[in-house]
């Protein structure tokens, strides 16, 4: 019998999974009108669980056989992913009656992913990691397809499963070559055994695989195809979860592996990053702009984003991973806030995502639309929104490192970004709107969501230097 | 003993076979089992290793690598049924609506 479980240190995942659980358990007794409660369970537990996460900040140990480890870096990745599932829950409250299927395995599930997006920010080791990642996938393919009579939600559960078990198998390989090396699948004996043997064949190949693992997790270019498909079928609350919560966990795994694990093996991985940056925010720019459904435009800014967020991997030094934590949180909350908008305008059904149906809405829905217009500049990067402060942070650490060539190209796309950002504030304002404006109202649960959401924006963007110090304390836990 | 060698191409030959499976074919049913093909050969590949270092702990990572597959085989069925239902059909082309 191992004698370092200390369950303490999983304490916030198991609560998380606990309540799952437990919303699984209590289905049965709960009367269809009442689903919602359990929904209300779901944002208690993940408090709790954050509230448990708050009382070991500041910890550092290692539990399960030096499997998890529990310092800065995973209570910061935490609180990300509690807060964002409180989000999706509360944009999913009324959406899920609105469309009919309000199941409470939807409370469950986003539970279990989040449960596993903590864990892959927690593991130091390579077989945790994975679980942490296949929790998340299983959660997600299911949380895809959860309008199951509807065919675009199939089809988009489809695509994502059959390319997500893709990608897997292929991590999985790579993980393979990795514990062949080594003998180990622990971060700290991978980076010895590198360090001892020096990058040999066995490394470059476990490498390789694990970055197109990853790069499907994460939508980087050229293994995004999946996203605008996946996001556009997916019912909205859930591409709203799928943009922010797997891909930041996708993004905290990442950095945590390459800078534990394959550290000696930078300027191998590093180069290849730098590419593939260049390639994900150009090909997410310069598609968006063409996308008439709102989803898929936004779809396609979560590509261009990941590259944006690369750009701080590939700066290799510490405020360049500081920046891919703070850009983390801002763009949950600005990508969680501009989703929030589309579930509650889209109507039942779903059925109004073109840009045409947000014609001259402007005025007559104030709150809805200045809400969007603030997160959309914050996706540009206007001033005094947190997306400003975000790409200064990444690009100034790619210039300290001095990548000035792939910052310029950067900047550039975030011009090019400013187009069909802006189209969408210019529809929403300027043209006239149909015949006859439809009339929505705003769910509790939901709009109180977008103004955290929207609260969080500007504030990451006036006042950036309480993230900022909690980002870089959390990165000293990884370097 | 067979030596390292013989596992390590073996498992890439699975592997190339799964991952064409899943590129070229069409029936999802045939994609979803190109891809077991491919998480197999990474098990193979693992107790290959395992072997060579001489290490329970590699024979376990098999045992988690099943599970993961098993949950995801059940995911993936239901979704196929699901969209069989819907489109009664599992050709992965003719399923496809969403497109630029």
């Amino acid at each position: 019998m191992p004698t370092d479980l200390h369950y303490l240190a999983i304490l916030p995942e198991i609560i998380t999974a606990a309540t799952g659980i437990a919303i699984m358990l209590l289905d049965p007794f709960t009367a269809p009108q009442h689903k919602g409660r359990l929904g209300w369970l779901g944002v208690a537990g993940l408090l709790a669980a954050g509230v448990a996460g708050a009382a070991q900040s500041g910890r550092t140990m290692t539990a399960f056989g030096g499997m998890v480890q529990l310092d800065s870096y995973s209570v910061f990745f935490r609180w990300l992913f509690f807060g964002v599932s409180i989000g999706t829950i509360l944009i999913s409250l009324q959406y899920l009656k609105r469309e009919g299927v309000h199941h409470s395995e939807f409370y469950a599930l986003v539970l279990f992913a989040t449960t596993g997006m903590s864990f892959m920010a927690a593991s130091v080791d390579l077989i945790l990691m994975f679980i942490g990642l296949e929790t998340v996938a299983i959660s997600t393919y299911v949380l895809a397809g959860f309008k199951r009579s509807d065919p675009r939600s199939n089809e988009s559960a489809v695509k994502y499963f059959i390319l997500g078990a893709f990608s897997t198998a292929v991590l999985l390989y790579g993980i393979a070559f990795l514990y062949g090396q080594t003998g180990s699948t622990r971060f700290d004996r991978v980076a010895e055994a590198l360090s001892a043997q020096g990058p040999s064949a066995f490394f470059l190949v476990g490498l390789a695989l694990l970055l197109v693992g990853f790069g499907f997790k994460v939508a980087m270019a050229p293994f995004h195809v999946w996203t605008p498909d996946v996001y556009e079928g997916a019912p909205s609350p859930v591409t709203a979860f799928l943009a922010v919560g797997p891909k930041a966990a996708g993004f905290a795994a990442l950095v945590r592996v390459l800078y534990s694990a394959l550290p000696d093996m930078e300027n191998h991985w590093g180069d290849v990053l730098g590419l593939v940056a260049v390639l994900t925010m150009t090909v997410g720019n310069v598609a968006a702009i063409t996308q008439s459904n709102i989803k898929r435009l936004l779809a396609y800014s979560s590509v261009a984003h990941a590259g944006y967020l690369l750009v701080g991997l590939v700066a290799r030094n510490e405020l360049g991973i500081s920046a891919v934590l703070y850009y983390a949180v801002v763009y949950a909350l600005m990508n969680l806030g501009a989703f929030t908008v589309v579930v509650i305008w889209s109507g039942a059904g779903e059925t109004r995502v073109h840009l045409s149906d947000y014609a001259g809405i402007g005025f007559r829905y104030p709150f809805l639309t200045g809400c969007l217009s603030l997160f959309l500049l914050s996706l540009i990067g206007i001033p005094a929104t947190g997306g400003f402060m975000g790409k200064v942070f990444l690009f100034a650490a790619a210039v300290q490192s001095h990548h000035v060539g792939l910052v310029v190209i950067a900047v550039l796309n975030s011009a090019v970004s400013a187009y069909y950002y802006l189209r969408i504030i210019v529809i929403m304002y300027m043209q006239e709107p149909a015949a006859q404006v439809p009339s929505v109202e705003i769910p509790v649960p939901a709009a109180v969501a977008l103004v955290l959401a929207a609260l969080g924006t500007l504030l990451t963007g006036l006042y950036p230097s309480a993230l900022l110090d909690l980002a870089s304390r959390s990165v000293l836990a990884v370097r | 003993m067979v030596p390292l060698n013989y596992y390590l191409i073996l498992g890439a030959l699975l592997f190339s076979v799964g991952a064409l499976g899943v590129i070229l074919k069409r029936n999802l049913i045939t994609m979803f089992m190109s891809v077991e093909l491919m998480l197999n050969s990474a098990n193979l590949t693992f107790l290959a290793f395992a072997r060579e270092w001489n290490q329970v702990s590699g024979q376990v990572l098999v045992f988690f690598v099943m599970v993961v597959a098993a949950a995801e085989a059940a995911v993936g069925l239901a979704i196929v049924i699901a969209t069989y239902k819907n489109r009664k059909t599992v050709n992965a082309d003719e399923t496809a609506s969403l497109r630029d």
